[in-house]
């Protein structure tokens, strides 16, 4: 079994994440893979927000860089009739879409993306090594989001604590971002 | 060892520890603070550098950035090799090595120098004229000899060591220049509360503070003000205080290119540090305080080591506690120099003389001068100088002409007056206007939000320059949101004056044509080259400029640019104005291609992107192919096997049995919404709403102009739910041009995309027993012929995974694709492996299925297309749905010169030698006698030995093409001609059979 696997459904293959045992540190930031969520791409008109906001349990957030939370979800707003969805504790998101009645579309996109924690007094420096978003906590205060840039990759940008980031990227450029940051950490200082 | 010229007692390090270095190959000891170029006169020596063009030998003429002369390599190791570092900018550090440039085979002794004798045919513009005949000759000789003597330094030939870093930052006011303006504004900015970022190039913040010893503010001498308003300033959380960083460029909305050189001064860097750091900032506001750069006077040979700038000389002196000689001359046109002449004498250098080309300079400092029993020549100019190596005497002569009087001395320190540095304001794009009255450029019109402050702006005066700048960098954190300062603006109570000085050259650099009196010292550009430059027609200052090389490259006319527009606008007759100035471009200073790249090399040069299988490919023996940002395996070697062995055992191996191929990087989009079937039909030729759910069809896209785009098989996984596959190249073109019809076309439909390319990792089982291999892992999916025919698309699962199980092929054998969550990719490649073996299936790579796909006569976009080829040219019209309204590119194909007789066509070739394999791109005549250039009919798109064929194969755009089926053509290369005849492009299984086989 490889390094950092983690076991499926009880008859099913091992699940293999793109980053497991990946680790980096620098002066005053930590740079590390988060486990595996539950995502949805989640896309709908205004109409349908509070029939999907029941259904998910979550006030679906309607201006721009913002985000809710509610447990273990989390919805970012990534554009006026679009959110990403994702729960940690793995709950099931395309079901509990499908409660709402008003129209949407909802695909799983658990497996495409990959998320990484940016953590401690420099991670804002140390994502600033690449992502050109003014991430000052008047500007980006927490719980904010923002699709944007890190160096040559598309990532999502979401601030979960004044001294944390999570970063989420296609898996392919997940080794890319990773290595960006562990770069950036051992410059960024506070 | 020289004389140490070090003054006990002056200067601000000499309690500094000692620091040794060396300079070509000599052992010298300097102290900690100093730079390069103090630590060199403080020993003495001022010889520091060739020039150019000419070989002469070069001094130190400055203190600062503007240095164009003592340019010297600083190495660290073999690979850590910097040249053209300026010795005035290099802090010293223990065990530094620094070297001379440019000469050989010593800077004593240097041969080139001979170019300094035959200067007559090196004037200026020598290379457009002096080298033109014979012609041939250009090519051959002259231009690899200009080519091997051009250039200053030698370029480190090994990769570098070192690693550079990166910073976007974001503030509400950005000072540019931390002399005692720029200093002034980022205090008063930074007590509203705003973000503020202030920098300066030097070591410490204080610009003409380092040498300006009569300077009193707030009670304190002007340098100890301004070391405490940088420890305040970085007392402070809204304010980043950033030394030893040059902004090099300015850019669209305030946008600042900066780099901090971070560990170029330490003797023993971390491994953690970087060399450099660039900076990216967005300011609301910027405040320009990048202050004034003085001028050198324009003689005869001014440019001899020992010649330099008055403000440096009494920097090293204020500063450093260096004096540049023991008997010094001093010229000047402006009062500046009174000063600098006060100075020394206190610090017991004996002042030859003061040479003031203006009669009857008066003023409080003269009277001083006066009072100090100094000898002031006015109205007289410095005519000539003697020494080489080294200026040892000077010779003055009225201005207007008469006797000559030659005065030894060991230096002269020389001012014209001040510059004002417009650089960053004229990389703005901001004009400058020529204020008439004292003779300078000055910021006239702004072209974004920023403001100039005190010597940059034209203002003379500490006390002048303080209160504009505190008032503007108040003023900007207001607008840009800071609330109402607290604290008093700082008060001057002393400070010296700065004059207008002159511009242009002076009576010492002659009429004659032997006379080198230098305005651009970097680029060897005298006062004759300008009026030659004149002379010869020249009457723009940009085409002067680019004649003589004056200003030009990395000395962006720091010391030069007054004095030859001057010249020229004399020569012309015309006032300065109507001459013009030259634009300032960035950079500033140079800047290393270290910190423009910083991240992005090795690793991260680019992201490079990996299958779930990678690592399970490479253990396999995989070689790996780039496509796009893609490694692909290529194919899979067996021990002993080259790439055609094992391309043909994986060829036959799925024909025979079955094989597996990773396809995950093929683009996937998966369409939702009720009108999901109406934009699959605006979006591809085909037809889509009577595809049943369940059911697959092949996809073909086109521009709106009409040409093939790209291509895939589509999967209609229910009523309002495609999942949609494309070419690897063209998964985000696709995904980019879909989402830009449908919200400027078809906003008017209710469907949505999702890029889902990287959930689902596809493993390709192909071959006669592909069932076999997938039946024992798959539930809940009836794999029956009858259940689950060629094009169909199953949800369930496999390996107790959820999968997207595809039937369809690429390989024209009964075939599957198997999708999975991409973090079970690698698990369930290894379980359908595992089966596979069973069968005697192989691994294979993307060269195997391309030859399987043309032995089908399958186009793949991009290789058989070129952005030029119909769907017709293609000839797969059965891929348009006929009965359809509309469709993008439905309009475009039917174009006159679309559907016009004797477009090139796709076809297949076949060699008559069977064994003789096309080239890829070769071209195509129906005559191989012609004379050549021959008319080409056509090109081989796709080429390769079938071992299946057992012969090779090939496909190739034809003119006229189907027409010309069973009819020889012919591929002439460089050594033959190979015969063709134009077939049919399925070579294989041509009815199709064993799909169901």
């Amino acid at each position: 079994m490889a390094k950092g696997a983690v076991k499926s459904a009880p008859a099913g293959v091992e699940r293999r994440p793109a980053l497991a045992g990946r680790e980096a540190t620098g002066k005053s930031v930590k740079v590390e893979p988060l486990g595996p969520a539950e995502r949805v791409s989640l896309r709908a008109s205004a109409e349908s927000v509070a029939s999907l906001s029941r259904a998910l349990g979550l006030t679906l957030p309607q201006k721009p860089k913002t985000s809710a939370a509610k447990g273990s979800r989390i919805a970012l707003w990534l554009g006026p009739d679009e959110w990403l969805v994702f729960d940690e504790e793995g709950k099931d998101l395309l079901g509990d879409c499908a409660k709402a009645k008003q129209l949407h579309s909802a695909v799983g996109i658990s497996h495409r993306n990959v998320a990484i924690s940016v953590s401690g007094p420099a991670a804002e420096a140390c994502v600033n090594a690449g992502c050109p978003q003014d991430l000052s906590l008047a500007a980006f205060p927490v719980g904010a989001c923002s699709r944007t840039v890190l160096g040559k990759a598309e990532i999502i940008l979401y601030r979960p604590a004044e001294d944390a980031f999570r970063v989420e990227c296609w898996r392919s450029f997940s080794d890319y971002v990773f290595t960006f940051l562990s770069e950036a950490a051992r410059d960024a200082a506070a | 060892m020289a004389a140490s010229y070090r003054i006990s007692g002056a200067g601000r390090f000499s309690h500094a520890k000692v620091a040794k270095f060396s300079f070509d190959g000599r052992p010298y000891a300097g102290i900690e603070g100093d730079t390069l170029a103090s630590a060199l006169l403080a020993n003495g020596v001022h010889l520091a550098g060739r020039s150019f063009k000419y070989h002469r030998p070069r001094g130190i003429l400055s203190a600062g950035a503007e240095e164009p002369n003592a340019l010297v390599e600083i190495r660290r190791d073999a690979a850590r090799r910097t040249p053209n570092v300026r010795a005035t900018v290099q802090e010293l550090y223990d065990g530094l090595e620094a070297a001379s440039q440019n000469r050989w085979p010593s800077l004593s002794f240097d041969v080139g120098a001979v170019n300094d004798a035959f200067s007559p045919l090196f004037s200026a513009g020598f290379y457009y004229k002096t080298f033109m005949w014979p012609k041939t000759a250009w090519k051959s000789l002259y231009e690899p000899k200009i080519r091997a003597a051009a250039g200053l330094g030698v370029a480190p030939d090994q990769p570098d060591p070192d690693h550079y870093a990166a910073r976007f930052a974001h503030c509400e006011v950005l000072v540019l220049g931390g002399g005692a303006a720029g200093l002034a504004a980022a205090l008063a900015a930074a007590e509203t509360g705003v973000r503020v970022i202030v920098v300066d190039e030097q070591a410490d913040f204080g610009g003409a503070l380092r040498f300006e010893a009569g300077a009193r503010i707030d009670g304190q001498d002007g340098w100890t003000w301004a070391q405490g308003v940088v420890a305040r300033l970085k007392a402070m959380d809204n304010v980043r205080v950033l030394n030893r960083t040059t902004a090099f460029g300015y850019y669209a909305q305030n946008f600042i290119g900066l780099v901090e050189r971070v560990s170029d001064h330490l003797a023993a860097p971390g491994r953690d540090l970087p060399r450099e750091r660039l900076w990216q900032i967005r300011a609301k506001k910027v405040v320009l305080a990048t202050g004034a750069i003085e001028r050198h006077m324009v003689f005869a040979d001014n440019d001899r080591p020992g010649i330099m700038l008055v403000s440096a000389a009494r920097t090293y002196l204020n500063h450093y506690g260096v004096a540049v000689g023991r008997n010094v001359g001093i010229y000047t046109a402006n009062d500046s120099a009174y000063a600098a002449a006060l100075d020394l004498k206190k610090a017991g250098v004996n002042v030859a003389a003061i040479v003031d080309l203006r009669d009857n300079p008066s003023g409080e400092l003269v009277d001083q001068a006066r009072a100090a029993n100094i000898e002031i020549h006015d109205g007289r100019a410095v005519v000539r100088v003697g020494g080489k190596l080294r200026v040892n005497s000077m010779t003055v002569q009225k201005r207007t002409g008469g006797g000559e009087r030659t005065l030894p001395i060991d230096a002269l320190l020389m001012s014209a007056g001040w510059t004002p540095s417009v650089h960053l304001f004229s990389q703005s794009r901001g004009k400058v206007a020529f204020n008439d009255e004292v003779k300078r450029f000055l910021p006239g019109t702004y072209a974004q939000d920023c403001v100039s402050v005190g010597a940059c702006n034209g203002t003379d005066g500490l006390a002048a320059s303080v209160d504009e700048a505190y008032a503007a960098g108040a003023k900007a954190a207001k607008e840009a949101g800071g609330k109402a300062a607290k604290s008093a603006k700082p008060k001057v109570e002393a400070s010296e004056g700065w004059s207008r000085g002159m511009l242009g050259a002076a009576p010492g650099a002659g009429p004659g044509t032997t006379v080198k009196a230098f305005v651009d010292f970097q680029n060897d550009v005298t006062a004759k080259d300008i009026r030659q430059a004149v002379h010869e027609g020249m009457r723009s200052i940009e085409h002067v400029k680019r004649f003589t090389t004056n200003g030009m490259a990395t000395d962006q006319g720091k010391t030069s640019n007054m004095h030859g527009l001057a010249i020229a606008a004399e020569e012309l007759g015309k006032p300065i104005p109507q001459v013009g100035l030259t634009t300032f471009r960035a950079p500033y200073t140079p800047v290393t291609f270290g910190s423009i790249a910083n991240h992005a090399r090795g690793a991260l040069f680019d992201p490079t992107r990996r299958t779930t299988t990678h690592g399970w490919a490479e253990k396999h023996g995989a070689v790996f192919e780039d496509v796009g940002q893609w490694k692909r395996a290529w194919y899979f070697a067996k021990a002993g096997e080259d790439m055609h062995a094992a391309v043909n055992r994986e060829c036959v191996t799925v024909r025979k049995t079955a094989g597996l191929f990773d396809a995950s990087t093929l683009g996937k989009i998966e369409v939702v919404g009720p009108d999901a079937a109406t934009f699959m039909e605006l979006m591809y030729t085909n037809p889509w709403q009577k595809l049943a759910p369940g059911r697959c069809r092949y996809g073909l896209m086109l521009r709106e102009d009409g040409f093939i785009y790209d291509d895939g098989v589509v999967g209609r996984l229910a009523e309002d739910r495609f999942h949609v596959t494309t070419t690897t190249g063209g998964a985000a073109r696709v995904m980019n041009q879909m989402e830009d019809y449908l919200q400027t076309e078809f906003p008017q439909l209710k469907v949505w995309l999702t890029s889902i390319s990287e959930q689902w990792a596809v493993v390709a089982v192909q071959g006669p027993n592909s069932r076999k291999i997938i039946e024992p892992l798959v539930e809940g999916i009836d794999l029956s012929d009858e259940a689950f025919p060629h094009m169909s698309v199953r949800e369930g699962k496999i390996c107790g995974v959820p999968t997207r199980l595809f039937r369809m092929s690429f390989s024209g054998e009964r075939g599957f694709e198997v999708n999975v969550p991409a973090d079970y990719g690698e698990a369930v490649w290894e379980a359908l492996w595992a089966e596979g073996q069973k069968h005697g299936a192989c691994a294979y790579g993307t060269e195997t299925m391309h030859v399987l796909r043309a032995e089908k006569g399958y186009i793949i976009v991009g290789q058989d297309t070129d952005g030029t080829v119909t769907v017709n040219d293609a000839g797969i019209d059965w891929a348009i749905g006929k009965k359809k309204a509309d469709f993008v590119g439905m309009r475009g194909m039917m174009r006159p010169d679309l559907v016009a007789p004797g477009r090139k066509q796709l076809v297949g070739l076949k060699t008559k030698d069977p064994n003789v394999v096309l080239e890829e791109g070769a071209q195509i005549v129906a005559d191989p006698s012609q004379p050549i250039p021959m008319k080409m009919i056509g090109h081989v798109t796709s080429s390769y030995w079938s071992e299946n064929c057992g012969r090779s194969i090939a496909l190739g755009l034809v003119a006229g093409g189907r027409e010309k089926m069973g009819q020889t053509l012919y591929v002439p290369m460089p050594d033959r001609v190979i015969e063709v005849e134009v077939s049919g492009t399925v070579f294989f299984d041509e009815k199709g059979e064993r799909l169901n086989g």
